[in-house]
């Protein structure tokens, strides 16, 4: 099945915004019946390619064989009827319709002449049961987790008979379970011939599932291979350019005195008796399943959802985080998991949201001084090493590794003593990975103490001095940085 | 699944519905309301009563769903008074100009103007790229301003207005006026149109995500010059029956009605950020517009007072109405948790 004719080929493609290269001579092919990473630092071009084979950009250069054919799109329709079909990162579901009609979108199901919902939900319930997915085709998808809402998405792929079904970072908001249930999925769509292109960031989860890679830097080709030949850091000095030794540049630190001490903080309904202690020097990871409260326990200490009961310390004396401004005036920081809603105002400039913490700092007489405000920002921007054409630019307009640089560099201007970080390197590329660690590790080498939430276990192993597990509510394990083992944090994740 | 598992879901199954019956907290309010007012004054509770808030509504439910539709797609028409006053005017002096036109022929007349004025909004907004709050706005004084200039600042008064066409909205059918029974006609369609359409199905995509709907393929900006066309066409057929029924087509006739079209959509549950509305919600929220005015007058308050009157009742409409869902979606997802 693997060694089939290419049902699509990508020769020569070039593409240019304005003056900027995009794409130069880039080339893909893909088999019936293969699943295909594409892999790609941000800004690699992966987004302008996949987004040329679905006919939402034209291709200045350069052609696109369908099945043996060479064709044309001149926009996304043309290329779904064709069979090519994406899902993007971003969940691209109408949270208004409900689920059926976000799977036959634009092609309702019409009898003499009118919309028929009767064979449309009947039609929307047999594809969710082929999927396994226990959901009432008529909820509201605004009502659906991101794991329903992709299992949505590729319910309509499948209806639309897709012969090429691109995944742009499918499993990146997605529990270990949920990546297990996808992957399954994949592989079944496999079989029936569909040709998958498959992005992902987490390189470690692409062993177990892709057939061949493709790799892109910097818009132009670097390879193909077959997944088996490679190695991780194979794939990494491809995608860079360059060795990445060590993508968890941890220091060894000796951890010094305690400063954040928790006591059976409680707050009813998301978590309770959660006790832990944060040395100065030290990150603390956090694993567990996503909902297992852990994002709730690092509102609480950022004052945004105070705590009912319990007591936080610092230093050893008793405080009150009663909101983030009190939380900020201790020296706490918070960069929360969802940079574009709760992290940065898009539409302001990199300068702005930088300053925004630290304003009446920066602030005499009720004026903003704003020369320090560019220099603070210039500063922390180099400091992240931000991609930036100036601290004047929109933060709407950087990738997403960079918006996420410029989250922590608005934090460092604080400077706090208490970090936590929500899922720090969430949807961005390795080497902004890697820088970020880089970072997380010598703030720790200040004596800066940091608590990290993360989801990705190679990530909590890599760079935690200490783990705690949280389930349901409550931490349920601890472990030094050798105890910790993938198995045993799983183990402590999962229901026992 | 056991046996055990039938009877919570069938109560979860059953709350559910009343939730998705979005338009109860409104229908409570409107009962509420009328009950309190009929203990005041008997003569609310008749049908000849009735008949009268129907026939004042008439109007404003059409022009309301065509306000709705746009709404739903996440923009506002602004100039829908404005394209009443325009094609009511013009519409006017064409039948005095011929007096032997049929009605309808004067009804279609006025659509297709309509349609003319909302299709220039229509390109202003979703190919020149103007957002829809300012192209409508310009549009608004720009069409009154047409109905000075056309009219020469004066007015076409009953006298003039052949009997053919005052019959338009006066006449009847088997006892049902001409107007509401238009009004049924409108409502009818339009909810065919939203429920059963492609097209229709497409407003609400581009409304809920706009983005996403050009990546399935949609073909956003045909959509949204469609809903501006269509209502520049309810208005013009709006326009036409508005001077039958008042008998005069003035220079001021309709300004500022966008507000109430507004109000009613808003009050009827479309939701103001896009993507969700139901044709039931803009007819019950422009009842309840209608059943405010009347009562009001009917208790006797001064006319001074009505508008501020109206106004509070309102706000405490959408209040009451936000407060029940909320209620009964605490119940609805206490009783699936048991």
């Amino acid at each position: 099945m693997r060694d089939q004719a290419p049902v699509m080929e990508v020769h020569h493609l070039s593409k240019h915004f304005g003056g900027v290269r995009a794409l130069k001579d880039v080339q893909l092919e893909l088999r019936a019946g293969e699943i295909h990473a594409l892999l790609g630092e941000n800004g690699a071009g992966k987004s302008t390619l996949i987004k040329i084979m679905t006919g939402f950009y034209q291709p200045d250069e350069g052609q696109l064989v369908f099945e043996g054919q060479t064709v044309h799109f001149g926009n996304t329709r043309d290329a779904q009827l064709a069979g090519i079909v994406a899902i993007y990162q971003e969940p691209s579901l109408f949270p208004d319709l409900d689920i059926a009609e976000n799977i036959f979108v634009g092609r309702q199901p019409v009898q003499r002449g009118r919309v028929a919902w009767r064979q449309m939900y009947r039609a929307a319930a047999e594809l969710l049961q082929q999927l396994g997915v226990a959901l009432d085709p008529r909820t509201k998808a605004r009502e659906l987790s991101v794991a329903q809402q992709q299992m949505v998405e590729i319910a309509r792929a499948i209806s639309i008979k897709a012969k090429v079904l691109i995944m742009d970072e499918p499993t990146s908001s997605l529990t270990q379970n949920e990546v297990a249930e996808l992957f399954a999925i994949v592989r079944q769509l496999r079989t029936t011939g569909t040709a998958i292109v498959f992005i992902s960031h987490r390189l470690e989860e692409l062993f177990a599932l892709v057939d061949r890679v493709t790799v892109l830097r910097d818009g132009a080709y670097v390879a193909t291979q077959e997944m088996e030949h490679v190695t991780t850091s194979d794939l990494i000095q491809m995608m860079v350019g360059r060795t990445l030794n060590e993508l968890f540049p941890k220091q060894a630190v000796v951890p010094g005195p305690v400063v954040l001490q928790v006591e059976q903080l409680g707050v009813p309904g998301s978590f309770a008796d959660i006790s832990f202690t944060l040395r100065q020097g030290e990150i603390v990871g956090m694993a567990g399943l996503i909902g297992a409260g852990r994002t709730a326990v690092a509102r609480t200490l950022f004052g945004i959802d105070p705590a009912v009961s319990g007591t936080i310390k610092l230093d050893g004396h008793a405080v009150s985080i009663t909101s983030p401004q009190v939380a900020m005036a201790l020296g706490i920081g918070y960069v929360p998991e969802d940079r574009k809603q709760q992290g940065l105002v898009l539409a302001m400039s990199i300068a702005n949201n930088i300053s925004l913490p630290v304003l009446s700092q920066l602030s005499s007489g009720g004026w903003l001084n704003t020369r320090r405000e560019q220099q603070l920002a210039a500063t922390g921007a180099q400091q992240l090493e931000v991609k930036m054409a100036g601290v004047r630019q929109q933060v709407g307009q950087l990738s997403g590794g960079n918006q996420q640089k410029v989250v922590l560099a608005k934090w460092l201007g604080t400077n706090p003593r208490v970090l936590v970080l929500d899922e720090p390197t969430r949807g961005i590329d390795v080497g902004t990975k890697a820088a970020v660690h880089r970072l997380m590790s010598s703030l720790a080498a200040q004596g800066m103490a940091i608590l990290m939430i993360s989801s990705e276990l190679p990530e909590v192993l890599g760079m935690s001095d200490r783990v705690l597990v949280m389930r349901e509510g409550r931490i349920t394990a601890e472990f030094t940085r050798v105890e910790a083992t993938q198995a045993k944090i799983m183990a402590a994740a999962t229901a026992a | 699944m056991g046996k055990m598992d039938m009877a919570p879901r069938l109560r979860a199954g059953l709350l559910q519905a009343v939730i998705k019956f979005r338009e109860a907290g409104i229908l409570v309010f409107i009962v509420a309301l009328a009950a309190v007012v009929t203990l005041r004054t008997p003569a609310f509770l008749t049908l000849d009563n009735f008949r009268d808030i129907l026939l004042n509504i008439s109007i404003l439910v059409i022009v309301a769903l065509a306000q709705s539709m746009v709404i739903i797609t996440r923009g506002v028409d602004l100039s829908v008074g404005s394209i009443i006053g325009l094609t009511a005017m013009m519409v006017s002096f064409v039948v005095v100009a011929f007096p032997a036109l049929p009605g309808p022929v004067a009804m279609v007349l006025g659509m297709l103007l309509g349609m003319v004025l909302g299709s220039f909004n229509g390109v202003l907004i979703s190919f020149g790229g103007v957002p829809p709050i300012i192209a409508t706005l310009g549009t608004l004084s720009i069409y009154r301003g047409l109905v000075f200039w056309y009219s020469r600042g004066t007015w076409v008064n009953a006298s003039q207005l052949p009997p053919g066409f005052r019959q338009l909205a006066k006449g009847s059918v088997l006892l049902l006026p001409n107007i509401i029974l238009g009004a049924i006609i409108v409502v009818a369609a339009v909810y065919y149109f939203l429920r059963y359409t492609r097209t229709g199905r497409d407003i609400y995509t581009v409304g809920s995500n706009p983005d996403a709907a050009r990546f399935a393929g949609i073909r956003v900006q045909r959509v949204i010059f469609l809903v501006y066309m269509l209502s520049g066409l309810l208005c013009g057929l709006a326009g036409v029956l508005w001077a039958s029924r008042f008998e005069a087509a003035q220079t001021n006739t309709a300004a500022g009605f966008e507000l109430q079209t507004v109000a009613a959509s808003v009050v009827g549950g479309v939701n103001i950020f896009g993507g969700s509305g139901s044709v039931l919600g803009v007819v019950l929220g422009a009842f309840l517009l209608g059943t405010i005015q009347n009562a009001l007058t009917l208790v006797g308050i001064s006319p001074f007072w009505q508008l501020a009157a109206q106004g509070l009742l309102i706000l405490l409409a959408v209040i009451v109405d936000s407060a029940i869902l909320r209620r009964l979606q605490r119940f609805a997802s206490g009783a699936q948790r048991v």
